[in-house]
């Protein structure tokens, strides 16, 4: 047996790769932990549930790369190694350490499906032929290395064709090619990235379908779930909406490709889980397989969820050497976990995009993914969990009509679900529809149900009255009581009242593997109203508010929240049991621990809705936690107070009065604090005239946006109205507020734990990067390295006066702007913030479980060390720029990244280097290419110039950097813009490859021109892989750190040798 | 149209009819499998029984053609879904499932709650129900006490019932299998037709030692009912077994060889009707997914020393397979042929056809 294991995390949430592996690492961990076997996790995502100090014996926050892992591996004396718990990134990391022999050398086993195998899968050419030893079929086509094979196998098979990148995952370097031309650009662009592609028959409108798949050591396989696209191949599984279990199957086609799947992975010799895609043709029973994932993934996570099979900590306890006919079912806790889950219910998930955020964006979807989180929705029917899971979503919409979507074209956005409603609406035909989409009839006639019956609901005509036959079949099809209100021109709790009145009530049904046929022993539950009777639900909702609480979770994953709410809700729940109290969970978000059944004592897995939480809240009682799951949550803070429910903590009043722009800027002013001058205007003439008044920059905020992104900095007259001409409505409905935009200001955050009124613990963050970079964006330094300490002790005094006024009794976060010794307050969040678990990590002091103790009512008191510590921890942020084609990366007031990581270091540039490797940043080591914008900038720049020239740099400019450069003596090469049209240009040398990185600091005020060329340079960037940076206080401390320490200086530590837990 | 079904113990659930307009009666038993409507409805080992699916949409992908089916018709008394789906969409399909219903004086109810109804029969064991069709004015006075008059599928010997009439021949390969037809599902004898034999499907109570057919081996079908109920099959088995000719049992036939061996059989308090029951092989320690469909099991207890178990289930320990230790007499209680449901134990029709 094993003593020691090593775990590889998968770093940072980014597309393609987010919270699902931390739900499978830290499920991996636990079942570890049973066996008493030490556990060493590397992963530098500070996050996560799986960095607490629970689950791991040693935790390393580093990079996940070979270099670092090799450290780890020859300082921990492992003696074994799990690739499968952390992504592509753990995946890529291990089969780079098998090649250079690191495992051999250090007599490390690898567990699971052996690496052999791995590589089979991963490499799509290795794939193919394997699969056809046993005569099974993958796309026909063939695969290159350059763009010129690629085209002769373009010739061959004929246009369109779909290339695939091998070694990726999210579908990165994909894409359909219709012609010659398309090809030779995509196939040069993807061969950049990876060394081999597959160039295919493009498989138009087949079906895409999937397994998970369970293999143990002794060859005993089954298939836990397969799982339905309802958008046909050629959009990304991560991208199209998915049904489990497949509805258009018939016994044939679901257990043809089951049988497939099963002789796929044994050929292959998977042991433990992996996840089978077929391409399935709805005219025939023709197949292709189109990959095998090695390794858990986004699709077992959700399969985990909708099924209620454990895959992660099954395949761990595989890889232990265990098999299936040896392990227990873990929710009947009787039958054996060799068995295929049967549901008596369907799940639907929907992927959550957030390209809005992004400036130019392309909105199609396709082959590659986009999106940044999902939510599965439970349901005893398609309409029902369809709406539902529109609605757990949180973009806005309640229902599938009504949301002013353009459906002029079917062609696949992410909005396409809507489009497809509005046209059925529209009397167009199933078929034409599914002629245009290739999304499955079936599917088109559910949605066409829903919406036929919303038209109904909608006809004043038939004089439709409220009866309890229509609210039935309304709730039946999943319509909100808010949806059923508008058309019935009744308010949402009128609905409410009526339903309770008539007994239309959902029922509470277990999910329990076997569709009833033993009973199960966990709690995890879901609403349907296709039911009589509830399994078990407490007789009486329970009136002692303090034995039991409801934490609302965070729902899905999107930018501005994801796992570090998850991490706080995780952490509450933890929390409330320790103390004694009953807790339930209530989330949507398949890739979360918050949803892991044995987490709480209760688990529903269901919308973050009002009405949802009342539904709940009627059957459960207790009190609620609104606290740690991000905004939404808090956004029903007063919904539910006004509704009299018990909300535990600082009362949902103050919440208000901070959530509320003008009664917190009465409030800060009532006690004297700064902030920058701002006002909400009902039409662009008035917002103008106060922009002058004000003076430029200025920061645009409009409640309503149609297109383009919400925030922004104009930093002139015409600029502003550009900005509010294209992207905006303002009207008295939807205000736009205006505040004067601080230029050359600090930026520092507060996060705290208020006991009644008073402070009970702090921890102040700054931002490397000035305020102008959203504060998710920004890279964090904890504790301050360059703040006055008067500035600090301003920003405490001013703190304790708040939490004094609001009476805060939990978790806050206050925003500082600091400039000359001032400081202005920006923002107060009455909730957990993202910086949560990064504050808690780093000061080993746990700011949830405090806050959770505080509002439980607990006189806590303590003395705690934030400030002065022997360290530093600093957080930086993971961008995804490269999937999302088009996007500009340069950082803005607008957040944009999707994830995070933090590291630790003895000062600020060792914590900054591992933190900035570890988002997968590539220091350069010889040349690097500036672009710097502005007089003012430029000077600046001219001693970190000095700096890399003196370091032996070789340094490429455009034209005004290099002259400024040449002029103050640093040897420079100049490099034409695009616009120059002159040769070698900014595009020659990047796509040469000559550059490591490139800085390129855009002007506040900028030209059309100039804007263009910096556009173009930063977007190749992204595209080639090119390490980037678009701040210049990044840039300085970038140099700086890199001039002042070496790799080897970068030293491998464990948390518990920075902190004492 | 509104139909009702009442169990014996009275418990009673509303619903929509969307099958045909008529009533019947039978006993009431839950399948969890999540496709294969169509193989199920036509499976004649749920002769006698009203079929509650648990999974909750059902038609999807409406009825294919007849040659698909595993019987000739349809077999159970009446279907209780959750929601039935009227709009299908498949290659394949023929009609709908409500049409194919109707067409075959099938009444099904839909709106039920049959995670509910399916909780109340793991807890109380199987029952007897009534299924009854209305109008909605019929509907509002409907008695709903404790079913009467209602049909025991193991009150009789039903075999008579989902056999064939003669003996029918399928194939001209050489080796001749016959098939002792309980209710047979086509796809045992597709599988067997698929290995290169010839299969001849005898009545229920046909003794073939008593004919001048000859063959090299038998296979005991699956079937409904109470397995003591086939006093002919298993007198007949019995001789069989006695001239050392190698038998293999699916289901039914599993059980009916168990008695003619002289063993015993007893009804499982809810039995085992889905398609991913865990058994594993005793001796080699290999488990497969299978599909089941029965209400009854063998006492392995009762069977003497020269026999082994071969198979158990995982998850409640039952008997899913015996075999002969000296002799080729083996049977399994699942159903290696599938449809609906897993091919894993297919592998087991090559087992016998060694012996063969
Ligand atoms: N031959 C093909 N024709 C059309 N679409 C395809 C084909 N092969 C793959 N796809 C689509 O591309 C997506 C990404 O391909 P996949 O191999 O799964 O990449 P990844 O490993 O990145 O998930 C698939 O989910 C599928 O929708
Ligand atoms: N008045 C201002 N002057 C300069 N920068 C500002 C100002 N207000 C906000 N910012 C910048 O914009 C970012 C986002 O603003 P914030 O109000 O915190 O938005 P959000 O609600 O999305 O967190 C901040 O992190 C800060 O960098
Ligand atoms: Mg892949
Ligand atoms: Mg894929």
């Amino acid at each position: 047996m094993f003593k020691k294991i090593l775990i590889l995390g998968s770093g940072a949430l980014k597309i393609g790769e987010a919270g699902e592996f931390d739900y499978s690492g830290s499920q991996a961990l636990k079942a570890l932990k049973e066996e008493g076997i030490k556990t060493v996790l590397v992963n530098p995502n500070i996050a996560t549930i799986q960095t607490s100090k629970e689950l791991a014996d040693k935790i390393y926050f580093l990079p996940v790369t070979p270099y670092f892992v090799t450290k780890v591996i020859e300082k921990e004396k492992v003696d074994a190694i799990f690739l499968s718990f952390g992504g592509q990134t753990a995946l890529n990391c291990g089969l780079a350490l098998e090649k250079s022999g690191v495992f051999k050398k250090n007599n490390i086993q690898v567990l699971g499906t052996p690496v052999k195998s791995i590589e089979i899968t991963e490499d799509r050419e290795l794939f193919a032929k394997s699969l056809s030893e046993i005569s099974i079929k993958v796309p026909k086509g063939g695969f290159a290395k350059t763009p010129n094979q690629a085209l002769e196998i373009g010739e061959k098979i004929g246009y369109p064709v779909l290339i695939r990148a091998g070694f990726s995952l999210g579908g990165l370097g994909s894409g359909v090619c219709g012609n010659k031309q398309e090809l030779s650009k995509m196939a040069t662009t993807a061969l950049k990235q990876t060394s081999q592609i597959a160039v295919e028959e493009y498989l138009k409108h087949w079906k895409e379908v999937e397994y998970e798949v369970v293999r143990d050591n002794t060859g005993n396989k089954i298939t836990v779930c397969n799982m339905e696209n309802f958008d046909p191949l050629g959009i990304h599984t991560g991208e199209s909406i998915v049904i489990a279990p497949s509805q258009t199957l018939n016994n044939f086609q679901y257990h043809m490709l089951r049988r497939l799947a099963l002789q796929v992975i044994e050929h292959l010799g998977i042991v433990g889980e992996c996840n089978i895609q077929f391409a399935l043709n709805p005219e025939n029973n023709d197949y292709r397989v189109i990959e095998v994932n090695a390794r858990l993934s986004r699709s077992s996570a959700l399969a985990s969820k909708a099924t209620g099979y454990p895959l992660a900590y099954i395949a761990a306890k595989i890889g232990l050497g265990k098999n299936l006919p040896d392990l227990k079912n873990r929710v009947t806790l009787k039958t054996s976990a060799f068995f295929e889950p049967a549901l008596d219910y369907l799940v639907v998930k929907i992927p959550r995009w957030d390209l809005q955020k992004f400036v130019g964006a392309e909105e199609t979807i396709g082959s590659e993914m986009k999106s940044v989180g999902e939510v599965m929705a439970i349901g005893r029917s398609f309409p029902e969990g369809l709406q539902k899971a529109v609605r757990m979503l949180d973009i806005g919409q309640d229902g599938l009509l009504g949301n002013h979507v353009d459906d002029t074209k079917l062609t696949p956005t992410s909005e396409r679900l809507f489009a497809v409603a509005q046209r059925l609406s529209k009397d167009e035909s199933v078929e034409s529809i599914y002629h245009e989409t290739g999304i499955d009839p079936w599917f088109l006639y559910q949605i066409k149900e829903i919406v036929e019956f919303e038209k109904v609901l909608d006809s004043s005509a038939f004089g439709l009255r409220m009866t309890s036959e229509v609210i039935l079949k309304a709730k039946k099809l999943g319509f909100s009581d808010k949806v059923i209100g508008k058309y019935l021109d009744k308010t949402e709790e009128e609905i409410r009242k009526y339903r309770k009145k008539n007994g239309i009530i959902p029922k509470v049904k277990h999910i329990d593997t076997l569709a009833g046929e033993f009973p199960a022993k966990t709690n995890y539950l879901y609403l349907t109203y296709h039911g009589e009777e509830s399994d078990s639900s407490p007789a009486k909702p329970d009136q002692n508010y303090s034995s039991k609480a409801i934490v609302l979770g965070s729902g899905p994953y999107r930018i501005g929240s994801s796992v570090e709410f998850d991490w706080c809700s995780v952490t509450a729940a933890q929390t409330l049991r320790q103390k004694g109290l009953e807790a339930v969970v209530i989330n949507c978000n398949p890739e979360t621990v918050s949803t892991d059944y044995d987490l709480a004592d209760k688990l529903y897995f269901e919308e973050l809705t009002f009405e949802r939480v009342s539904d709940i809240y009627d059957i459960e009682g207790g009190s609620l936690v609104l606290s740690f799951g991000g905004q939404i949550p808090n956004n029903l803070a007063m919904d539910c107070f006004r509704a009299g429910y018990k909300i535990l903590g600082t009362s949902p009043e103050s919440i208000d009065r901070a959530e509320d722009r003008n009664k917190f800027s009465a409030l800060l002013d009532k006690l004297g604090i700064g902030q920058p001058p701002w006002q909400s205007f009902k039409n662009s003439e008035s917002a103008i005239k106060f922009a002058k008044k004000i003076g430029y920059p200025v920061l645009v905020r409009p409640s309503y946006v149609l297109s383009g992104s919400a925030m922004n900095v104009a930093y002139s007259p015409s600029a502003l109205k550009k900005y509010l001409r294209k992207a905006t409505e303002v009207s008295a409905e939807y205000p736009l507020v205006l505040s004067k935009f601080v230029e050359g200001a600090k930026e520092i955050e507060i996060d705290g734990v208020g006991k009644k009124g008073e402070l009970l613990i702090y921890a102040i963050s700054e931002h490397v990067e000035n305020a102008g970079v959203h504060s998710g964006d920004a890279t964090i330094v904890l504790p301050p390295q360059r703040l006055f300490l008067e500035t600090v002790r301003r920003i405490k005094t001013t703190t304790k006066k708040i939490v004094y006024e609001l009476n805060i009794n939990g978790p806050f976060n206050i925003q500082f702007l600091a400039k000359n010794n001032q400081i202005m307050v920006i923002e107060l969040n009455l909730r957990a913030s993202r910086s949560f678990p990064f504050v808690s990590k780093v000061t080993g002091n746990n700011f949830v479980e405090l806050a959770t103790r505080v509002m439980l009512g607990e006189d806590v008191n303590g003395d705690y060390k934030t400030i002065d510590l022997d360290y530093v921890g600093v957080k930086a942020p993971q961008f995804s720029f490269n999937r999302i084609k088009g996007a500009d990366p340069r950082l803005r007031v607008e957040m944009s990244s999707t994830g995070e990581v933090a590291c630790f270091g003895d000062d600020l540039y060792e914590a900054y280097l591992k933190s900035l490797m570890s988002s997968g940043f590539k220091l350069p080591k010889e040349s690097v290419f500036l672009s710097i914008g502005g007089q003012k900038n430029k000077l600046e720049m001219l001693f970190y110039a000095e700096k890399l020239a003196s370091l032996g740099f070789k340094i490429y400019a455009t034209e005004n950097t290099h002259k400024f450069l040449m002029e103050s003596g640093i040897k420079t090469i100049r490099i034409y813009k695009i616009s120059e049209k002159k040769h070698p240009s900014v595009l020659d040398l990047l796509r040469d490859g000559d550059v490591e990185m490139a800085i390129n600091i855009s002007d506040g005020i900028i030209s059309q021109k100039g804007e263009t060329d910096g556009y173009i340079i930063r977007r190749n960037c992204v595209d080639l892989g090119i390490p980037l940076i678009t701040n210049l206080e990044a840039a300085e401390t970038l140099i700086l750190a890199f001039s002042s320490k070496k790799m080897e200086d970068l030293q491998i530590k464990a948390w518990d040798e920075y902190v004492i837990n | 149209m509104q139909g009702k079904l009442v169990l014996s113990d009275g418990t009673y659930f509303l619903g929509e009819s969307f099958g045909s307009p008529n009533s019947t009666s039978g006993e009431v038993v839950f399948n969890t499998g999540m496709v294969g409507y169509p193989e199920s409805l036509t499976d004649p080992s749920y002769f006698g029984q009203i079929l509650v699916l648990t999974y909750p949409l059902v038609g999807n992908y409406g009825v294919p053609n007849k040659k698909f089916w595993e019987s000739e018709k349809i077999q159970v008394k009446g279907l209780i879904v959750q929601n039935y789906i009227d709009s299908p969409s498949h290659f394949e399909l023929e009609r709908s499932l409500g049409e194919w219903l109707k067409d075959e004086g099938i009444p099904a109810l839909c709106g039920i709650d049959t995670r509910a109804l399916t909780i109340k029969l793991r807890e109380h064991g199987v029952m007897l129900g009534k299924l009854e069709t209305g109008s909605l004015r019929e509907a509002r006075n409907w008695k709903l006490e404790a079913g009467k008059d209602i049909y025991d599928p193991n009150s009789e010997n039903v075999l008579p019932y989902v056999s064939v009439d003669r003996v029918e021949t399928y194939g001209s390969c050489k080796k001749n299998i016959l098939l002792i037809d309980c209710g047979a599902k086509e796809n045992i004898i597709r599988s067997l037709m698929k290995r290169k034999v010839r299969v001849t499907r005898a009545p229920w109570d046909f003794d073939p030692l008593e004919s001048d057919i000859r063959f090299d081996g038998v296979l005991i079908s699956n079937g409904p009912g109470d397995p003591k109920q086939a006093k002919k099959t298993i007198a007949n088995v019995k001789k069989i077994l006695n001239r050392r000719i190698p038998t293999f049992g699916i289901c039914l036939g599993s059980q009916i060889l168990a008695l003619a061996a002289g063993g015993d059989t007893y009804k499982l308090k809810f039995g085992h009707r889905g398609q991913n029951q865990p058994v594993i092989d005793q001796t080699t320690r290999k488990a497969i997914q299978t599909a089941q469909n029965h209400g009854f099991a063998v006492d392995m207890k009762s069977l003497g020393s020269q026999w082994e178990e071969w198979f158990i289930n995982l998850n409640d320990g039952t008997n899913e397979g015996i075999r002969h230790k000296s002799k080729p007499f083996l049977a399994v209680q699942f159903h290696p042929e599938a449809n609906p449901g897993p091919f894993d134990g297919g592998f087991l029709f090559d087992e016998f056809l060694k012996y063969v």
